[in-house]
C-alpha cells in the first residue's frame, strides 16, 4: 500500500481518538478529501519541479506512534537555547512532554494546540484563526490541517509581551523504522503584542523520520513577530515546513530560516498582507553538504497599499547537495507604493552540487518599486590569497570568507545568545575552529 | 477618380493600423484542415525530394500525440487547428530576374510598407528576400551574394538545390518533435528563408526578409536556416508587418541558427504583426521557436523589439556547446491594450568558458500583460561560465502587469551568474523634468522609453535601430493618461 493509501485510510483510525463533533473536524474531513484527490505533489508541478518526493513515499511510516519514549534533560540539553531562560513547548514522538516542557497561562497563553481544540474556553479563537490562512488546497498543507491534533498554541492579547523567548521543540526517538509527525502550530499577537519563537525539530537516531509542519500566524495591527527555524537534523530526517503569515496594518514578522542538516528539507513561507504600512522580512542561511536538498519556497502576497517586504537568502553548497531557492512576489492592483525587494546569492563549493533558483515577480501595480537579485559564484580568489598570506590556513580563511558572506543575515538575529548558537553550528558544518564569535 | 468623402472614411477607421490593408492577388489556397494528405500535398506542391515527404510526415505524426503547451503565463482562445488553411502561394509566380516583371499590385503593397525593391536598397546595401505568404517571390542580390560562395534563398529553394546541405542541418537545432509549435512547423512549413556562409566569409551586407501574412485565414508557417561556416559573419534582419483581420491569425515559426567553429551570426528582429484593436479583437498569435548552436568560440546574438501580436510566446535560445562560445539576447518587448508576451531565453551553457549576456526590456501599458521568462543553465561540465542577466521591467498605468520568471539551474562551482531585475513606473520627476524643458508628456514618455530601451536599441543594426524607434512610440500613443 502506498503511503497516500496508507494515510487516507488511517484517517478512520485516527477519527476513533478525537473528538469528532468538534467544529473543527469538518475542517479536518474536509481537508482529507482534497488530499485523497491530489496525493502528494510531484515534479510535473511547477512548484515542485526541483525536489522530489519519490524516495519518501517508498518509506513505511508509522502515522501514530505506539508508545513515547520520555527524554532526560541532560541527555538532549544541548538542543535548547540553555544559556538564557525560556518557555519551552517540547513533544517527543509527536506527543507533548510537561516534564521537559515550560508553559504558562499568566497574562499569555503558551500551551497546547490538543488543549485549544479540546476546551471550551479556546473555542472562540479557534473558530476564528484555525485553519484561516493556511492553504484549502496545496495537498501537503491539507494532510497536515487532517491530522491536526497536536502542536503548540501561543496566545499575545493585546499590548502583552511574554517576558521570554518561546522554544518549541519536536524530537523523535527512534522508537519507530520510521515516524511521520504532523504538528499543528497556530500563533496569534494581538495589537501592539510582542514575541520570539524558536522553533527546532531533531530527531535523535538514524531511524527515518518525516515531519510535516503547518504553523500559522496571526500578527494584528503593530504586532511583532521573531520567528528563528533552526534546521539542523540528522541525515535520515525530512522535514516539511509550511508556515503561513497573515499581517494586520504596521506589524513586523520576520522569519530567520537557518538550514544545515537534515536530509531533505523543504521551507514553504507563505506572507498575506492585510494591511497598510506592514513589514514582511524573510531571511535565511542554507549550507550543505553530503547529499543534503534544501527548497526554499517564499511567497509575498502584496495586497494593500504602502507596505514593504524583505528577503535575504544567502546558500553555500558542498558535496553533492543540491538548493532550491523559489522566491515569489505577487502586488495585486491596488497595493501602490509597494517596495519589494528579493536577494538571493549562492556559493557553490563543489563541481557536484547543484543551485536551481527561481526569482519571481508578478506585478499588477504601476507606482511600485520592486527588485530581485540573485547570484552564483565562488569565493574570491584573491581575498583568500591575502588571507594565506596572513598566515591563515586555507580552510579557516574559507571559512572566514563564508561568515562574511552569510552575516548580514546573522546580524539581524536579536537574541544574542542564539545568534551564538548559530555561529557555532555554522563552524561546525564548516568544520573550522575560529576561536572567536563573529 | 474623385476623392469621395465615403473613401476618407474608410482611410480613417483603417488608419489605426497603419499598415492594415489587404491586397487582392490571386492565391493559390488549400482547402482548410490539417491531414497527412495536405502534408503530402504542401511536400507535392513544392516539388520537394522524398526524404522531405517523410520528414514532413514523422514531423505531423508526433505533433498529432502532442498537446499545446499551457504553462506560459497567458490567456487565449486556442487556436483551431482544423480551421486552418495550411498553404497559400500568390499566384502568378515565374521566377524574376528584373523587377519589371512582378506583379505591379504586389509592388504597390512593398511601396506602402516602405519596401522599395529598388535603387535605395541596393544603395544601402540590403539584400531582401521577401516572403509574402509563404512564397518567396523576389530575390535581389543574389548575384552579389553568389561570387562570394553565399547562399540566400527561400528554404523551398534550399531543399531542391541544396539538397544535402538542407539535410545534414535542418531540425538538428530545433529537432521535429521539440514542442507542439515546432512539430506543427515541421510538418507544415510553406516557406521561408535559407542561407549559407561558407567558411571564413564575411557576409558584405546586412541580410533581410520582410514577412507578410496575406491572405485571409493562412497560418504562416516560416522556417529558417542559417548557417555560418567555419570563421564566418553574417548579420541577418528579420522584420515583419501584417493586415489587420477580424479573427485571430497563427503564425507558428522556426528559426535555426548553426554557428560553427569561430563563425558569428547576429540575428535582428523587429516585429509588428497587427496587436489586435483597442478591444483585444483580432491580432496575430506569435508562436516562435528560435534556436542557435554555438561551436567552439562562435557567437550568436539575438536583438528583437516585440511592438506587436495579440499574443507572443517566443524564446530564442543559444545552445553553447562548444568552449569559448558566446550567447547574447537582447530584448524589447512592448505590450499595450489588450496584448499578451511571454517571451525571454534560453542560455544552455555545455562548454567551458562559454558566456552568455541577457538584457531584456519588458514595457507593459494599457491592460497588457507583459512576463519575462528566461533559463540560464550551467551543466557540470561547463568550467568558468559567466553568465549576466539583467531584466527590467517599465508599467505604465495600473490595469497592466509585469512578470519575471527566471530560472537559474547551476551544476558547477567555477560558474558565475549574476541576475538582477527591477520594476518600475515612469518616475513624475522625469515627466516634470522634461515638461519644464518645454517637452510635452507624450514626448517625454517617449524620450524615457527609448532611454529605457536604448541598451538593446543599440545592438539594432542602423536601419533597424531608426525604424524600431519609431515603432516604441506608435506603440505606445495613447498609453499616456
Amino acid at each position: 500500500m502506498d503511503l497516500k493509501d496508507k494515510l487516507v485510510s488511517s484517517f478512520l483510525a485516527f477519527e476513533n481518538n478525537i473528538d469528532v463533533d468538534h467544529p473543527v473536524h469538518d475542517i479536518r474531513s474536509e481537508a482529507i478529501k482534497n488530499f485523497e484527490l491530489k496525493g502528494f505533489p510531484n515534479r510535473k508541478e511547477e512548484a515542485w519541479k526541483y525536489t522530489s518526493l519519490n524516495s519518501i513515499q517508498k518509506v513505511d511510516f508509522s502515522i501514530f506512534p505506539k508508545e513515547t519514549n520520555a527524554l532526560e534533560y541532560k541527555d538532549v540539553k544541548r538542543y535548547f537555547l540553555h544559556e538564557i531562560d525560556t518557555y519551552k513547548i517540547v513533544f517527543i514522538d509527536g506527543v507533548y512532554s510537561s516534564f521537559l516542557s515550560e508553559t504558562t497561562h499568566d497574562g499569555v497563553d503558551i500551551c497546547l494546540m490538543s488543549a485549544a481544540l479540546s476546551k471550551p474556553m479556546y473555542k472562540q479563537i479557534i473558530d476564528v484563526y484555525f485553519n484561516e490562512v493556511a492553504s484549502k488546497d496545496e495537498s501537503l498543507t491539507t494532510l497536515n490541517t487532517a491530522f491536526s491534533k497536536e502542536g503548540a498554541y501561543i496566545y499575545i492579547p493585546k499590548n502583552k509581551m511574554p517576558k521570554k523567548p518561546i522554544e518549541i521543540l519536536h524530537f523523535a526517538t527512534g522508537n519507530e523504522a520510521a515516524l511521520l509527525l504532523q504538528p499543528r502550530n497556530l500563533i496569534i499577537a494581538e495589537e501592539n503584542a510582542e514575541l520570539q519563537i524558536i522553533e527546532r525539530h531533531q530527531s535523535l537516531t538514524s531511524n527515518e523520520v518525516l515531519t510535516n509542519c503547518v504553523t500559522e500566524i496571526f500578527a494584528a495591527k503593530n504586532a511583532i513577530i521573531d520567528y528563528y527555524k533552526v534546521q539542523n537534523d540528522v541525515k535520515n530526517a525530512s522535514l516539511i515546513d509550511n508556515t503561513y503569515i497573515s499581517q494586520k496594518s504596521n506589524s513586523v514578522v520576520k522569519v530567520h530560516t537557518f538550514s544545515f542538516g537534515g536530509k531533505l528539507t523543504r521551507n514553504n513561507l507563505n506572507y498575506y498582507q492585510n494591511g497598510e504600512y506592514i513589514d514582511s522580512t524573510m531571511k535565511g542561511v542554507t549550507i550543505l553538504g553530503e547529499k543534503q536538498h534544501v527548497d526554499h519556497h517564499t511567497l509575498v502576497h502584496h495586497r494593500q497599499p504602502n507596505c514593504e517586504s524583505h528577503q535575504d537568502y544567502k546558500g553555500i553548497y558542498g558535496e553533492k547537495s543540491m538548493g532550491v531557492f523559489n522566491g515569489k512576489i505577487i502586488v495585486d492592483k491596488i497595493a501602490q507604493k509597494t517596495n519589494a525587494f528579493q536577494q538571493n546569492n549562492n556559493i557553490l563549493i563543489s563541481d557536484k552540487a547543484t543551485i536551481n533558483t527561481k526569482p519571481q515577480l508578478e506585478i499588477f501595480a504601476d507606482d511600485v518599486k520592486c527588485s530581485h537579485g540573485c547570484t552564483i559564484g565562488q569565493l574570491d580568489e584573491e581575498a583568500m590569497f591575502y588571507l594565506q598570506t596572513r598566515g591563515i590556513p586555507k580552510k579557516e580563511a574559507a571559512a572566514l570568507l563564508m561568515y562574511a558572506f552569510a552575516n548580514n543575515v546573522l546580524a539581524s538575529v536579536r537574541i544574542p545568545e542564539l545568534k551564538m548558537r548559530i555561529n557555532r553550528l555554522i563552524a561546525n558544518k564548516l568544520g573550522v575552529q575560529l576561536g572567536f564569535d563573529l | 477618380m474623385a476623392y469621395t468623402e465615403e473613401e476618407l472614411k474608410k482611410e480613417l477607421e483603417t488608419k489605426e493600423y497603419e499598415y492594415g490593408f489587404y491586397t487582392d492577388i490571386e492565391s493559390d489556397t488549400f482547402p482548410k484542415g490539417l491531414n497527412e494528405d495536405i502534408v503530402i500535398a504542401i511536400s507535392k506542391k513544392k516539388e520537394e525530394p522524398e526524404w522531405m515527404t517523410s520528414w514532413r510526415l514523422e514531423a505531423f505524426r508526433a505533433w498529432k500525440e502532442m498537446k499545446e503547451p499551457e504553462w506560459a503565463n497567458i490567456n487565449y482562445k486556442k487556436p483551431d487547428f482544423q480551421n486552418i488553411s495550411y498553404y497559400s502561394a500568390p499566384n502568378k509566380k515565374p521566377k524574376y530576374e528584373s523587377l519589371d516583371e512582378v506583379d505591379p499590385e504586389l509592388l504597390d503593397t512593398f511601396k506602402k510598407l516602405g519596401i522599395s525593391l529598388d535603387e535605395q536598397k541596393k544603395l544601402a546595401g540590403v539584400a531582401v528576400d521577401i516572403v509574402m505568404d509563404s512564397v518567396s517571390v523576389a530575390t535581389t542580390f543574389k548575384k552579389t551574394l553568389a561570387e562570394k560562395g553565399i547562399i540566400f534563398c527561400s528554404i523551398s529553394e534550399a531543399i531542391k538545390e541544396h539538397s544535402e546541405l538542407v539535410k545534414k542541418h535542418l531540425g538538428t537545432v530545433v529537432p521535429q518533435k521539440d514542442n507542439f509549435y515546432a512539430a506543427l512547423n515541421s510538418a507544415v512549413f510553406s516557406d521561408g528563408s535559407f542561407c549559407y556562409i561558407p567558411k571564413g566569409v564575411r557576409c558584405p551586407m546586412e541580410l533581410s526578409t520582410y514577412f507578410r501574412i496575406n491572405q485571409a485565414g493562412t497560418g504562416q508557417f516560416e522556417r529558417t536556416l542559417v548557417i555560418a561556416d567555419e570563421g564566418s559573419y553574417v548579420s541577418y534582419l528579420e522584420g515583419c508587418t501584417a493586415p489587420s483581420r477580424d479573427e485571430n491569425q497563427l503564425h507558428a515559426a522556426v528559426v535555426e541558427l548553426i554557428a560553427l567553429d569561430n563563425a558569428e551570426i547576429k540575428y535582428s528582429t523587429v516585429q509588428n504583426w497587427f496587436p489586435g484593436d483597442k478591444e483585444g479583437k483580432g491580432g496575430v498569435y506569435n508562436f516562435v521557436t528560435k534556436r542557435g548552436l554555438c561551436e567552439k568560440n562562435a557567437k550568436i546574438s539575438w536583438t528583437q523589439v516585440e511592438t506587436g501580436s495579440a499574443i507572443t510566446w517566443k524564446y530564442p535560445s543559444c545552445i553553447l556547446k562548444g568552449d569559448n562560445s558566446i550567447g547574447e539576447f537582447y530584448s524589447i518587448a512592448v505590450t499595450n491594450n489588450y496584448q499578451q508576451a511571454d517571451t525571454g531565453t534560453k542560455m544552455i551553457h555545455l562548454g567551458k568558458n562559454t558566456k552568455s549576456t541577457i538584457i531584456s526590456k519588458g514595457i507593459s501599458a494599457g491592460k497588457s500583460q507583459n512576463s519575462y521568462r528566461g533559463l540560464v543553465q550551467v551543466n557540470s561540465r561547463a568550467k568558468n561560465a559567466r553568465n549576466f542577466s539583467q531584466c527590467d521591467s517599465l508599467l505604465m498605468g495600473n490595469d497592466c502587469g509585469a512578470h519575471t520568471f527566471p530560472y537559474i539551474e547551476v551544476k558547477n562551482k567555477t560558474a558565475q551568474i549574476e541576475h538582477e531585475a527591477t520594476t518600475s513606473k515612469i518616475g513624475e520627476d522625469q515627466i516634470f523634468y522634461c515638461n519644464q524643458r518645454g517637452i510635452e508628456t507624450e514626448k517625454a514618455i517617449a524620450l524615457i522609453v527609448n532611454g529605457f530601451s536604448k541598451e538593446v536599441l543599440n545592438k539594432l543594426p542602423m536601419e533597424f535601430a531608426v525604424e524600431a524607434q519609431k515603432l516604441l512610440e506608435i506603440s505606445l500613443e495613447g498609453s499616456v493618461g
